[in-house]
């Protein structure tokens, strides 16, 4: 803490500029600080970006230093919208760390990032999800998954990456939202770039680990990718890889394993002869099978090796392991090499590959051999180095190398690092117990070592002897004998305490010695240390059963000074082995057994290494590290007994050749609004749909805005959320398109040659038809009838899914054309001429339009989701004219009753705060209609209609026009009512274009950029557009804009705007008006440059008014 | 993966943390502060240290711990090699990674550990987007920025970061278009008293700084590429030219990278430059020890030895020593027991030595070990291993390119036991 005190703001910061920031007493709780942050937030709020850039870097430098700044939140979160980059992107650092404490006033930020989400430019979109993704605030979590949702088909990969990693962030906020993201997850993983497939897997692997059925499909994809993903995503890809195919495929050592001891030496010099006689050798031991390896496993292995030369020493790691878990033992070797090759990296590098190597040595030792020098130890090493590369060295020992490998140790043993000298000395008992060839020379040189000066060493050294010596006693009562002498000399307790253990153990070899170490031992018995006291009352109670003749008075000597021992375990040790030994008439049955219990064979200890059994976690991770379970570690499946079915992985790859499933499936997407329509769509056989669509990733890209009317549609059920830059060109399409699948099927017989060459000729072929329906219409319709049969019978082949749909067309297909039949009477020659059907006229019963039924179910979907509202206006007509007259009824709808509206922009007289909306009536029928009237309007909250007054009688062909007015409450959500006659009720709906919300104002320039100037920051939203070819004066400029919304242009001159760069006098069109329902005021700039290019600004407090208006101007202006 | 990191210096002050999901409390790092005092010398700090509710992975570079925290089961190197790679971006941008710079730079430092992790999991780690994405700062820059109040942070959006070839920023352009490789050899090796080899290792790697303009392909071919034993790639290296062919084919990032690095098999014997004569004796009585070594050349290819340094860690109980060098100066540091001897240039005919008196600690009993002697050197000119790089073509682009090739040799672990 005291470093941060001294630790200066920003080197950046001007001289010139008072140190706001900077507070030597830096104590920040007291009165000072609120002082300081009220200087950072009135730099701030100022207009100059260079004072808000130093506020901001020195709140970032507070934050960096974990000092508290949540009290800046509101002046920070202001600057969100900021236009200058570096600042955003500090206040998104900062909006990032205090979010979550501050849920409410991070709210205000979303709408920014919304309206990144939506911009043209896939970078800013991706950092908008990003930013929002790491909002960690609860109440956002529909928006963050619609937003994830919409990101995830985004064109742009990066986006699609982003929205992968946006998956893990929105789980752990909200764990509910699991089964939604794996719908995600599982459409990103058929993703076939690179850029996404790593963060994907990582989205995998922390949503979703046990769903492997996953995979199944995407198997060999992600095989096939590894070698170009990014080298972070290639980590994470492996270790799944791994897992997957420990549950899909056979143990490609199941042969092996079975003569896991015959084999372990053969292994290492394996080569293919060897190799076959052990396949001999195998078959007749087990009627097994012979082992033939999955295809999809060796591929696997094929494409992970070269990975093996990466420069990232975790990709190596993750490849090795994968190696050591999957690949025949013979393969495994190669891993070898790129292992000791990390161990040149940085020490921490070193510490957890040989922690790896470690284990991996003891179940393939042979596959380290070559490399054993690699694993000498320099005397600068670390010492948790050293003792790892020690304990491979003794992995690695055997009858061979173990001269070498002593020879090393020697001169550890003389290292100044104890703890490593410590060490050797375990490894060189290791090895004496391991290779029973050098147990001597090892024993002789730890019997050397107890001369050492070093009382550790000795006193490690007798430990070890001590174990060695139980093996084999027999052969070495010289060295007892030598070690008893040492007592004299070794200190060190538990030294002591082995000497004594091993004297009383084989005090039969040593007859002459014992009993004087233990004369010894006894006049020195207080001095002792605990377990010193222990070994010697052990040793007397030995001695006193073997030899009682010398010992007996010694034994007793002890015993009973030990019974006033003040340690209890001392004292109750003394008089048990009394009782036990000391024959008296009292003693119980036990003292027969005395000399059973002492003088038992003890096992000799077995010197194991602390690596062995590690493996059965997975290697490389953190779980293996620690030998624990980590939390949200994935266990290591074990071989699965025989093989799951391998054609789960087989993936149908498009048939382009094939014309007809590419023609099903744009029949199917073409006629998907029908069914939903009319049937109200069956789930799975959408689903299935949906499924095929995402598969064919190419087909998706060609069907760019113009030719996609057909594919469009079908996103549209599937994702059930727009761009809305589309939806304008959407509804006129949607109208088109439903009189085009009434043309369907000519249309598609006719273009079935040019199908299979390229989208390119595809659409252009789809106009062509168009134009020259009236040509192909006689030919196509007297082929339709075949068509269908021919379709189904090719489909045969396809999934049952398929033929499903088909079966649910056939009843359908009749309904589209005679909805779109009532509408066409409007249109162009075009529709008049699919009239031509021999279709009866619509029956009474289907009153509803297509689009209005869709946007009901839209809304119930998209409730809640203010930003996609506008989808929903019913505008089927094409705007022509200043005043645009929208269609509420059709007339065929209605049954001969015609009702068009329109906004009249007059202001609505009995209540100002409502949207005036006219609405013409006109009877196209031969007889009266009575009673028109509205019932039962179903609004959204806070919205009202006042109604026009009845209309008594309209007599046949007559017209009659009534307003009404309706406040929308400053949204477009759509009023929706009844409209009746004396006869019947039609549905009927009015949505607003966001133009239509506002009424005009008189502002004078001045007060224009008064006011402008209160609305910055969020409430300033600005996009830069090109002018489109028409755009060429202020007429028309002030024209569209004006049709657009409704707004009053404010007088000026030719002047500049101050905020844009200074490009050559260039008109700025100014217009002022206020939102009907609150008043709020609603400012546009239109800045013209040139060539062309335009500034959009719009200010408004509403931003999502704001956003709105800007899309439609925009819209306007670039047509 | 990565939920926090923390910059903690060697003297226990956390001046750096950074949050990438909720925020944890920098309490956290009071079980490193454990582990530090426990492990005595900095490097002895285990890497990953287990808590109650958490993981500490740290890794200890240029005086500084970069602790990060972790909360469930990942690949310990993943996170390692993560935090090299930031402490490398360091240093890219600020010329050092040390605590200095990084408390200077803290808003730059912060924007680039914003733009390379996202929730923990690795974005951007390839230094041609970060400096896309934030520029280094310059003198110039900085002088700028002050004056004009505008920013390190890029105005326009890296491409590359979506582009197949990640690594290469898009538009570059140079007058002078120039490719230099060197060639740098380490001879890692571990010399007994005798001066016999126990073990010798020749580990090389080729270091590019490529200044070339548009997208450049690049093939580079060496005379005698079987020598390579082992060999690991920069990521823009196409592994199967190399399998196929043994060239190594690129399309190489902006500026300054490491294109390969390599292992020279094991069938070569390597050449080891010097030879070194040493007696390092410690007397039972009198609390003394003597010191005699001479250095002179044995295989270096007709090359002169520069740079030499030896540096011998002395036992604890050495308390100075009074030596007489015929070449270089030599400098005992008492605290840390460490003599630095640099010699300089290796004179063939006149061979360096250092020669006197140790005075240990009294009443201390003589060191059980001599101390081994570290050797570094440098042969400029000389690839030891003999590899020789055959020729660099260019492809992509109509320009002649500037080419050179340098060849370094260096002494790696080069250890002498005495």
């Amino acid at each position: 803490m005291s470093a941060s005190s001294a630790f200066i703001d920003e080197k950046g910061g001007s001289a010139s500029e008072p140190e706001y920031g900077h507070d030597p007493a830096s104590g920040g709780i007291f009165s000072s600080d609120y002082k300081r942050h009220d200087d950072l937030k009135e730099m701030l709020d100022s207009n100059k970006d260079s004072l808000k850039l130093e506020a901001m870097k020195r709140i970032v430098a507070m934050i960096a230093r974990g000092k508290n700044a949540s009290d800046l939140f509101p002046a920070v979160v202001k600057n969100v919208a900021c236009k200058n980059i570096e600042v955003k992107k500090l206040v998104y650092v900062y909006l990032v760390r205090y979010a979550e404490e501050q849920q409410d006033l991070a709210l205000l930020s979303i709408s920014t990032f919304q309206r990144g989400l939506k911009d043209p430019n896939q970078l800013i979109r991706a950092s908008a999800l990003r930013v929002l993704s790491s909002i960690r605030v609860t109440i956002i979590v529909p928006i963050m998954m619609l937003a994830i949702k919409e990101a995830a088909s985004d064109m742009s990969p990066y986006v699609r990456k982003t929205a992968a990693h946006a998956i893990p962030k929105l789980h752990s906020l909200d764990p509910d939202q699991k089964d939604q993201l794996i719908e995600v997850i599982e459409k990103l993983l058929a993703d076939k770039t690179t850029l996404v497939a790593g963060s994907v897997v990582m989205a995998f692997e922390e949503v979703c680990p046990d769903r492997i059925d996953l995979i199944h499909k995407n198997y060999r994809k992600l095989c096939n990718l590894l070698i170009d993903v990014e080298e972070w995503g290639q980590v994470v890809i492996i270790n799944m890889l791994t897992r997957y195919a420990r549950t899909q495929f056979l143990n490609p050592n199941i042969n092996e394993s079975l003569l896991e001891e015959n084999s372990e030496k053969a292994f290492y010099a394996s080569d293919d002869e060897e190799e076959e006689d052990k396949k001999d050798e195998v078959a007749p031991l087990a009627k097994r099978k012979p082992y033939v390896m999955d295809p999809d496993h060796r591929l696997l292995l094929r494409n992970t090796k070269p990975l093996l030369q990466s420069r990232n020493a975790a990709v190596v790691m993750a490849v090795a392991q994968l190696y050591f878990h999957l690949a025949p033992k013979a393969e495994v070797g190669i891993i070898a090499k790129a292992l000791v090759r990390l161990m040149r990296s940085h020490s921490e590098v070193q510490y957890v590959v040989l922690q790896n190597v470690a284990t991996m040595s003891i179940k393939r030792r042979g596959m380290f051999e070559p490399y054993l020098k690699s694993f000498y130890i320099r005397s600068t090493d670390p010492t948790q180095i050293k003792i790892l590369k020690l304990e491979v060295l003794t992995n690695l020992a055997n009858e061979t190398n173990i001269s070498t490998i002593l020879r090393e140790f020697q001169t550890y043993i003389k290292s100044m690092d104890k703890d490593f000298v410590a060490a050797s000395i375990q490894a060189i008992g290791r090895c004496a117990t391991n290779i029973g060839e050098v147990r001597d020379t090892c024993l002789n040189g730890l019997v050397q070592l107890l001369s050492n000066r070093d009382e550790l060493v000795v006193a490690e050294s007798v430990v070890v002897i001590k174990k060695l010596l139980q093996m084999q006693p027999e052969q070495h009562s010289d060295i007892i004998k030598h070690m008893a002498k040492l007592i004299d000399n070794i200190q060190v307790p538990m030294a002591r305490a082995s000497i004594l253990w091993l004297i009383g153990e084989y005090c039969e070899h040593v007859p002459k010695i014992a009993p004087d170490v233990l004369r010894n031992m006894a006049k020195t018995f207080t001095n002792e240390e605990d377990i010193v006291k222990l070994q010697i009352i052990n040793l007397a109670a030995k001695l006193y059963l073997t030899n009682s003749k010398q010992t007996k008075l010694l034994t007793q000597y002890v015993l009973n000074l030990a019974k006033y021992d003040q340690n209890y375990d001392i004292r109750d040790r003394a008089r048990f082995i009394r009782q036990l030994i000391v024959p008296t008439d009292k003693s119980g049955a036990l003292s027969k057994y005395a000399k059973k219990l002492f003088l038992a064979l003890k096992p000799a200890p077995v010197l194991e290494s602390t690596f062995k059994d590690r493996d059965h976690f997975q290697l490389g991770s953190l779980s293996h590290l620690l030998n624990a379970k980590a939390g949200g570690y994935q266990e290591l499946p074990d071989w699965p007994e025989s093989a799951p079915d391998p054609s789960v992985r087989n993936v149908e790859i498009p048939d382009w050749s094939k014309c007809t499933s590419r023609k099903d499936r744009k029949e199917k997407k073409a006629e998907k609004p029908f069914y939903s329509d009319s049937d109200g769509e069956s789930g799975p056989t959408e689903s299935a749909d949906s499924e095929s669509d995402s598969g064919s990733g190419s087909e998706s890209a060609s069907a760019s805005d113009e030719s996609g009317s057909g594919s469009e549609s079908g996103e549209e059920t599937e994702s059930e959320e727009e761009e809305e830059d589309e939806e304008e060109e959407k509804k006129k399409k949607r109208k088109k398109h439903l009189d085009k699948t009434k043309a369907k099927k000519p249309v598609e017989e006719s273009t079935e040659s040019e199908q299979s060459s390229g989208s390119e000729e595809r659409k252009r072929g789809r106009k062509a038809v168009k134009n020259q329906k009236s040509a192909s219409e006689s030919e196509s319709e007297s082929e339709s009838s075949e068509s269908g049969d021919e379709s189904e019978d090719e489909s045969e082949e396809e999934s049952e899914s398929d033929t499903d749909i088909r079966k649910k067309k056939t009843p359908v297909s009749k309904q589209p054309p005679k909805q779109s039949k009532k509408e066409s009477k409007k249109e162009t020659q075009e529709m008049s001429l699919l009239d031509l059907d021999d279709f009866e006229p619509a029956p009474a019963s289907a009153p509803v339009t297509p689009v209005n039924f869709m946007s009901s179910s839209l809304v119930s979907d998209l409730e809640g989701l203010s930003l996609t509202d506008t989808i929903l206006a019913p505008t089927t007509i094409t705007p022509s004219g200043s005043i645009k007259m929208y269609e509420l009824l059709h007339r065929i709808t209605g049954e001969g009753l015609a009702v068009e509206y329109c906004f009249s922009r007059q202001p609505f007289s009995p209540d100002p705060n409502m949207v005036a909306v006219q609405i013409q009536f006109t009877n196209n029928t031969n007889s009266e209609t009575k009673n028109l009237h509205i019932e039962e309007p179903r609004l959204q909250c806070g919205m009202r209609i006042r109604e026009f007054a009845e209309i008594d009688v309209l007599s046949a062909g007559e017209s009659v026009t009534v307003v009404m007015g309706i406040d929308f409450c400053d949204s477009t959500q759509a009023a929706n009512f009844q409209l009746c006659t004396h006869t019947r009720k039609f549905f009927a709906s009015i949505q607003p274009p966001v133009g239509e919300l506002m009424t005009p104002v008189f502002l004078t320039e001045n007060d224009f950029k008064k006011e402008q100037g209160k609305l910055m920051g969020m409430n300033e939203i600005s996009e830069k557009l090109t002018l489109g070819e028409k755009c060429v004066n202020e007429h028309v400029i002030v024209e569209r804009v004006t049709a657009t919304a409704n707004l009053s242009r404010v007088p000026c001159g030719s002047d500049k705007e101050c905020s844009t760069p200074p490009p050559p006098p260039a008109p700025v069109y100014r217009f002022a008006g206020k939102t009907v329902s609150s008043g709020c005021l609603v400012l546009v700039t239109v800045s013209t440059k040139e060539g062309g290019r335009a500034q959009l600004t719009v200010n408004c407090e509403k931003m999502l008014i704001g956003t709105m208006l800007v899309k439609d101007i925009m819209q306007a202006l670039s047509q | 993966m990565i939920h926090s990191l923390f910059l903690i210096n060697t003297s226990g002050d956390l001046f750096l943390e950074k949050h990438w999901k909720s925020v944890i409390s920098r309490s956290v790092c009071d079980y490193f502060f454990e582990a530090r005092e426990k492990a005595v010398e900095p490097d002895n700090v285990p890497p990953v240290i287990p808590t109650p509710h958490h993981y500490l992975i740290t890794i200890y570079r240029e005086k500084i711990f970069f602790v990060s925290v972790i909360q469930t089961e990942v690949p310990p190197l993943f996170v390692i090699e993560f935090l090299h790679r930031v402490a490398e971006t360091f240093q890219d941008y600020f010329g050092e990674c040390s605590e200095t710079t990084i408390k200077d730079n803290v808003v730059i430092v912060y924007e680039l550990l914003e733009e390379m992790l996202d929730n923990g999991f690795p974005l951007a780690t390839e230094s041609n987007i970060l400096k896309e994405l934030i520029r280094p700062p310059t003198i110039l820059r900085s002088m700028v920025n002050t004056i004009t109040g505008s920013s390190n942070v890029g105005e326009t959006l890296p491409t590359g970061q979506l582009s197949s070839i990640p690594w290469r920023r898009a538009g570059v352009k140079y007058t002078n278009n120039e490719a230099y490789f060197d060639v740098v050899e380490e001879i890692d090796a571990i010399l007994d008293k005798s001066g016999t080899t126990v073990f010798a290792e020749i580990q090389g790697v080729i270091d590019a700084c490529v200044k070339l303009s548009g997208m450049p392909d690049l093939t580079l071919s060496f005379m005698n590429p079987r020598l390579l034993d082992d060999v690991s790639f920069h990521p823009c290296v196409r592994y199967k030219r190399w399998e196929s062919e043994r060239v190594i084919s690129f399309i190489p990032p902006d500026g300054n990278f490491q294109l390969m690095s390599y292992h020279i098999s094991a069938q070569n014997l390597v050449a080891i430059p010097i030879y070194v004569k040493q007696n390092i004796s410690f007397f039972e009585t009198g609390s003394s020890g003597r010191l005699d070594i001479t250095v002179g050349p044995k295989q270096t290819m007709g090359k002169t030895v520069e740079c030499l340094v030896v540096t011998i860690h002395m036992p604890k109980v050495v308390l100075s020593a009074n030596l007489n060098a015929t070449q270089g100066t030599y400098n005992y540091d008492p605290v840390t027991k460490i003599l630095l001897w640099d010699i300089g240039k290796l004179n063939p005919q006149k061979l360096p030595n250092l020669k006197g008196s140790l005075s240990l600690l009294s009443g201390a009993p003589k060191p059980e070990e001599n101390p081994s002697l570290n050797i570094d050197l440098k042969i400029q000119q000389l690839a030891i291993s003999g590899l020789k790089v055959n020729r660099l073509d260019m492809y992509g682009e109509k320009y002649k390119p500037f080419k050179g090739v340098k060849y370094v040799t260096k002494a790696g672990k080069f250890q002498v036991r005495t």
